[in-house]
């Protein structure tokens, strides 16, 4: 089986991937995909995006030994610390390099879609940076559930518009953004906040967000002399944080790369997001992936107690690290998130986002000899979901 | 020859294509909105098979496409009801719909079924020129299926040539970039558009559609094609007052008259 993990010229990794986009989008995401390479890789925008990280997100994030976690589960477990950045969580190493992109191309206006708002807000923040116009997409149900990052988008200057459809969430945002996409073709650069979407988009921003595992190569080889980890673990919805602390990794067949996806109440009940255990190939947003769908090949609502991870596809990089068993994917439940994020808050004196929180809930699903080092990436912090921690306070003394 | 085909040979002008989504407003009315559309003397009729994720349609589809699937239609169900379709009409019929659950079904499984039922022609927004060139054309060939493809206002008239020399049947030209959606006006920049594509003097014949509602943008579309294609405002009628070949007739009427 081929094993390259970079997506070839087509946007194929492997089988998975392509830009499935109708003749309306052909143009937008053709003209993007004929510069976005060459500029993103020069020295000229290497430099800005660098200074922005640096200096306006705070990177580079830190990677913290997490001492009582590692007595618990018997293994030396880091956490790279992604819930540090401005704005909370990774997706801003994703906005900043999206945002200078559209700069170069001389696009005036921005849209995103948003799931838990993570990246909505991530956007409206460089928008404002930037002095851009900036319109987000967000299921209805969503924005009643993370309301306070409706309200850090509205603040920093964005029009978050509601996705009405399906479950009102995530997909359906997303739907919103590509139609809006249709309609302004010319001013607008559409800020994709995952590894999904039409090529070149899961491979741009996997390369953004790769700048985590880039620090993770010097930070591990400081403090173990060893670059290479035994695990990495980090939660998958779309998949933009792993691909992120996965990127460096990826042909070092020696370090172990799990992916934990959204059971929500079950992979064997109908409400769950685990797209990677239940979804079948497909094409979804403009890519052939793995995607959650009835025998008619019609796309099936996902669930998630996370807003972030609640979306029935998954990246293709990751459809392909599943296929061919480079990676590894589990998957747990709402409840086991919630504890997981209960023992790091205890433990650790750490809130994690809710999707972080399924990252840390696989640790003990796995079985670790006592040298084995292994990194958790923390991908967002756990302000937004301060609703759901104080509804769960009653299971955890 | 197939009936796309014929059709573009006899008749040059004025042509009408009208879309619905099949299990709208109810399960079982597909076939008899293709009998009304019949006999109301349309020229060609586009089958909408309706997905759970139209990111090419407006509101009007949007929410037939929905209703379509509470009814609970499938496209194996649509094959079903269409089996003995060619006993009420002759007109070409294409199906429209998005590659998904095509894809689910097996393209060539699909294709197969389609030649069966005697629909002669496929449009699939999201199935790039590209992709359908790599690994599906030779099916189609096969089943004698003609897949359309669409232009839009953004598509560079290098690449307007090329699908036009490998184009069968016509092209589906899409009028704005927009959504499907009715609208009331051609706006100067549409007109400017539409007189641009006829001076190419393309050798595959036009259907504009999106944003084509009535007597005015038909007529307008018209103007400078094969004919045009109608969608969201005929859907949107099927609402009105009346039985359904009432609405219908009515309907044709408005246009054609």
């Amino acid at each position: 089986m081929n094993e390259t993990f970079i997506s070839d010229k087509n946007g194929y990794y492997g089988e998975f991937g392509g830009a499935f986009v109708p003749e309306m989008l052909r143009q937008n995401v053709e003209s993007l995909r004929a510069v976005y390479y060459n500029i993103i890789e020069s020295a000229e925008f290497k430099k800005e995006f660098n200074m922005l990280l640096r200096d306006y997100a705070g990177r580079p994030s830190p990677l913290f030994f997490a001492n009582r976690l590692s007595n618990k589960y018997g293994a030396k477990i880091y956490l790279k610390r992604e819930d540090l950045n401005h704005t909370g969580s990774h997706k801003i190493n994703n906005t900043i390099g999206q945002i200078l992109l559209a700069k170069k191309m001389g696009k005036t206006r921005i849209i995103a879609e948003t799931g838990a708002g993570q990246h909505g807000v991530a956007t409206a923040t460089v928008c404002a940076l930037m002095g851009m116009e900036c319109v987000v997409y967000m299921g209805e149900t969503d924005m009643v559930r993370q309301e306070p990052n409706v309200k850090r988008m509205e603040i920093l200057g964005a029009r978050v518009v509601p996705a009405r459809c399906g479950n009102k969430t995530l997909k359906d945002a997303t739907n919103e953004a590509l139609r809006d996409w249709i309609c302004n073709p010319e001013n607008t650069f559409y800020i994709i906040g995952s590894v999904v979407g039409p090529h070149p988009y899961p491979d741009m921003v996997a390369r953004f967000q790769s700048v985590i595992s880039e620090e993770l190569l010097t930070q591990l080889s400081v403090k173990e002399g060893n670059e290479d980890p035994d695990y990495i673990i980090a939660c998958v919805g779309g998949g933009s944080n792993a691909a992120g602390i996965f990127y460096h990794y990826i042909n070092r067949k020696n370090v172990k790369l799990v992916g934990v996806e959204a059971a929500g109440e079950g992979v064997n009940t109908a409400r769950t997001a685990a797209t990677i255990s239940v979804g079948e190939p497909g094409i979804i947003h403009g890519c052939k992936t793995l995607l959650m769908q009835n025998e008619d090949g019609q796309i099936t609502e996902p669930y998630s107690i996370s807003a972030g991870l609640d979306y029935p596809g998954v990246g293709p990089l990751h459809a392909w690290l599943a296929k061919t068993g480079r990676a590894d994917y589990l998957n747990v439940t709402d409840k086991k998130a919630l504890t997981a994020a209960y023992e790091l808050i205890r433990l650790e004196g750490i809130i994690p986002a809710l999707e972080s929180a399924h990252a840390l809930a696989a640790l003990g699903k796995l079985n670790f000899k006592k040298t084995d080092i292994v990194v958790v990436n923390i991908s967002g912090r756990g302000d937004k979901d301060m609703q759901a921690y104080i509804e769960a306070k009653k299971m955890f003394k | 020859m197939n009936r796309i085909e014929k059709l573009f040979k006899t008749k040059k002008k004025n042509i009408l294509s009208i879309y619905f989504t099949a299990g709208y407003p109810e399960l079982n009315h597909t076939l008899s909105i293709i009998r009304e559309l019949d006999k109301s003397g349309v020229d060609m009729i586009e089958i909408g098979i309706p997905f759970s994720d139209p990111v090419a349609d407006g509101p009007v589809i949007q929410r037939s496409s929905e209703k379509a699937l509470h009814n609970g239609i499938s496209l194996t169900l649509i094959f079903e009801q269409l089996a003995r379709v060619r006993e009420i009409t002759d007109l070409p019929l294409i199906f429209m719909g998005y590659l998904n659950p095509v894809f689910k079904f097996g393209f060539e499984n699909f294709l197969h079924k389609c030649s069966e039922t005697d629909i002669d022609g496929t449009i699939i927004p999201d199935l790039p020129v590209e992709e359908y060139r790599k690994s599906y054309e030779s099916f189609f060939e096969k089943y004698n299926i003609l897949n359309i493809f669409l232009i839009s206002p953004q598509t560079p008239n290098e690449r307007i040539g090329y699908l036009d020399s490998i184009a069968k049947g016509f092209l589906y030209m899409v009028s704005t970039t927009s959504t499907t959606g009715a609208t009331n006006n051609f706006d100067d920049s549409q007109m400017t558009y539409f007189k641009k594509i006829n001076n190419l003097n393309l050798k595959t014949p036009r259907l504009i559609g999106f944003g084509i509602s009535n007597k005015v943008t038909f007529n307008q579309a018209c103007d400078y094609s094969n004919g045009a294609i109608i969608g969201s405002a005929f859907i949107r009628s099927l609402d009105e007052d009346g039985t359904l070949p009432e609405t219908i007739h009515r309907f044709i009427g408005q246009i054609r008259d």
